[in-house]
């Protein structure tokens, strides 16, 4: 009961805090803030598949890509889009899709799952390595469908004048969402056999799980939300490309839920802050600095190089990620109880 | 006698030009212990993998409470009521005892993904009342004061009743035990034998274990199967079993007259 009024009260402060940084903070740190949250809301749901169910894939730009390639032609109005559409004329499929914002994300998200549910046939009959080699392939797949379809792409010129309807209240509330959704699942019969598929797959047949079904449905909400957060991302940046799907977001991805641990989804938010805040912070570092008198001159691309021995000092340190597999309510509790009991013994 | 609950009826089965169980047959009685022992390599583990449907039988079929259940798939054999434990303790590493335990019972919580997204009455109702089963289960084995340590912390007899108590969870009607008392020092066989016998008649089991074990065979087993290169070459009780010539020759060879 405690727990649950904990839960509220921080689900409350959370959603006041999404609304004061809307409406008091500048333009440019609300930027870097929506990045974070699309961001996150691509990480969460990553992680769910990679790390709580331990199947090792790389294909989250192939997700994101639909989503926000989706989300787009259901927002972009028709006259735009025959204006846009310089290669060839839009397909007719193009010209009839209209959607609001929300109805646009969720079929984003749903085209993105469903494309997931169809993909798990194949994907799904390989493990580990085998496994992340499909996945690849399915990204890098998807990049070329974007790029050799015109009629429904507008080829590598991409789409522009995307309605921007995404601002951090909407952006910051679907990260909370995407958390919240990740923590249920986790702590439900579904999560748990998810984990025990990544620990130990013919254990779980063997205890009734239906193994293959299980991934399954890791791996289309993995997709919903992925798709969800290509959408926002579209219409946050009001324009997209092939190029902006590249296997360098799933790296990207990919560092953050390491960095976080592998299936700790509150690590996995933290490490989002971190990456793609530290890829802002940082930025100084490029600049012309006077340390003691001495002047180091400009050089750019020096933030990424300090990033990236930050990010191995870090893993060093961490070899599981900030959390490991723990949520961050663990980690406190335990040491809580610790605290508790060696006060216990002294007394 | 009655119908009895397994039937292993002329099974084979071949792994390339191996042939590892050879028109193997035995039948298990409901309630009763069977023991299937037998030298190294002798094809106890390949019984229980074609019972479980991991490996299908090349010839030969399997019935299970009056249903052929040969070809079934493992997590479908389960719900049929057929649990099992590994011969190496295979646990959920990254996980605590109670967790490992509701692994088991995840087929019997009934609500849906979208329930448990949305933290619906069902998911609460399931939720508690399993987890209450999960702990008397865990007292029933004497390691409910365990339930949030994580199950590969604990002790390997420890570990052994966990992964037990976990194939229990599956409500099975039989129970398949992969030499359940290796590793174990005597006063642990000891505990284990006791927790065998009276989970057995809490939840109205049939077991079907393999062993090396002699002295463990003969406390735990009504009647068992000798196996020999995949050949049933002695049934019987496990008293008739140590002075019985095949069996004899089987674990110690022959001996030779000069």
């Amino acid at each position: 009961m405690q727990k649950l009024i904990t839960n509220i009260l921080l689900l409350i402060l959370s959603v006041y805090l999404i609304y004061w940084a809307h409406s008091h903070l500048d333009n440019y740190t609300l930027s870097i803030l929506n990045n974070i949250g699309i961001f996150a809301i691509l990480a969460l749901s990553y992680n769910l598949i990679n790390g709580v169910t331990g199947q090792f894939s790389l294909e989250p730009n192939g997700f994101v890509a639909i989503g926000a390639y989706t989300a787009a032609l259901f927002l972009i109005p028709s006259e735009t889009k025959m204006d846009m559409f310089a290669l060839v004329d839009p397909a007719p499929v193009v010209m009839q899709m209209h959607a609001g914002f929300l109805p646009a994300l969720l079929i984003a998200g749903v085209t993105a799952s469903v494309i997931a549910l169809l993909l798990s046939f194949p994907v799904f009959r390989v493990r580990g390595d085998y496994l992340a080699i499909v996945t690849l392939g399915f990204g890098f797949i998807i990049r070329i469908f974007a790029m050799n379809k015109p009629a429904y792409t507008n080829g590598a010129m991409g789409l522009n004048d995307i309605p921007g309807n995404a601002n951090f209240l909407w952006i910051g509330l679907i990260a909370v969402i995407t958390f919240v959704t990740m923590l249920h699942i986790i702590s439900s019969r579904f999560g748990r056999a998810m984990k025990a598929v990544r620990d130990d797959e013919d254990a779980a047949i063997a205890m009734g799980v239906n193994t293959f079904w299980i991934k399954t449905v890791a791996f289309m909400t993995s997709a919903f939300f992925e798709g969800v957060g290509g959408g926002l991302l579209a219409s946050f940046l009001t324009t997209i490309s092939p190029d902006q799907f590249t296997f360098l977001l799933t790296f990207q991805l990919l560092i953050i839920i390491v960095l976080g641990g592998l299936g700790s989804m509150s690590g996995t938010l933290l490490a989002t802050i971190l990456v793609m805040g530290g890829m802002e912070w940082l930025r100084f570092l490029d600049d012309d600095m006077e340390i003691f008198g001495y002047h180091t001159g400009a050089h750019p691309g020096m933030r990424m190089v300090v990033f990236a021995i930050l990010l191995v000092i870090m893993m060093l340190f961490a070899r599981k990620g900030l959390f490991g597999d723990k949520e961050i309510s663990d980690t406190v509790r335990k040491r809580i109880g610790r605290r508790q009991q060696t006060a216990g013994g002294d007394a | 006698m009655s119908q009895p609950i397994l039937s292993v009826e002329n099974v084979t089965m071949r792994f390339g030009g191996v042939t590892a169980i050879d028109h193997l047959s035995f039948a298990v009685q409901k309630g009763e212990i069977y023991g299937l022992i037998g030298p190294n390599g002798a094809g106890k583990t390949t019984i229980f993998n074609n019972i479980t449907g991991n490996y299908i039988p090349t010839e030969g079929r399997i019935v299970f409470d009056g249903k052929e259940i040969t070809g079934t798939k493992p997590n479908k054999v389960v719900d049929l009521g057929i649990a099992r434990t590994f011969q190496n303790i295979r646990l959920f590493k990254s996980m605590s005892v109670l967790e490992n335990v509701l692994i088991g019972y995840h087929n019997r919580m009934h609500y849906t993904y979208f329930e448990a997204i949305f933290r619906l009455p069902r998911y609460w109702g399931y939720e508690k009342r399993i987890k209450a089963r999960a702990m008397e289960l865990l007292e029933e084995f004497g390691i409910a004061d365990l339930a949030d340590t994580e199950a590969t912390a604990l002790s390997y007899g420890n570990q052994r009743k966990v992964e037990i108590a976990r194939a229990v969870a599956t409500d099975p009607k039989l129970l398949l035990l992969d030499e359940p008392a290796a590793g174990m020092n005597p006063s642990e066989t000891e505990d284990l034998s006791i927790i065998i016998h009276k989970i057995k008649k809490d939840f109205d089991l049939t077991i079907l274990l393999i062993e090396h074990d002699m002295k463990f065979v003969n406390n735990m087993c009504d009647r068992l199967t000798v196996l020999d290169y995949g050949e049933n070459i002695f049934v019987g009780t496990p008293a008739d079993a140590i002075v019985d010539e095949k069996v004899i020759t089987a674990y110690l060879g022959e001996f030779k007259h000069a």
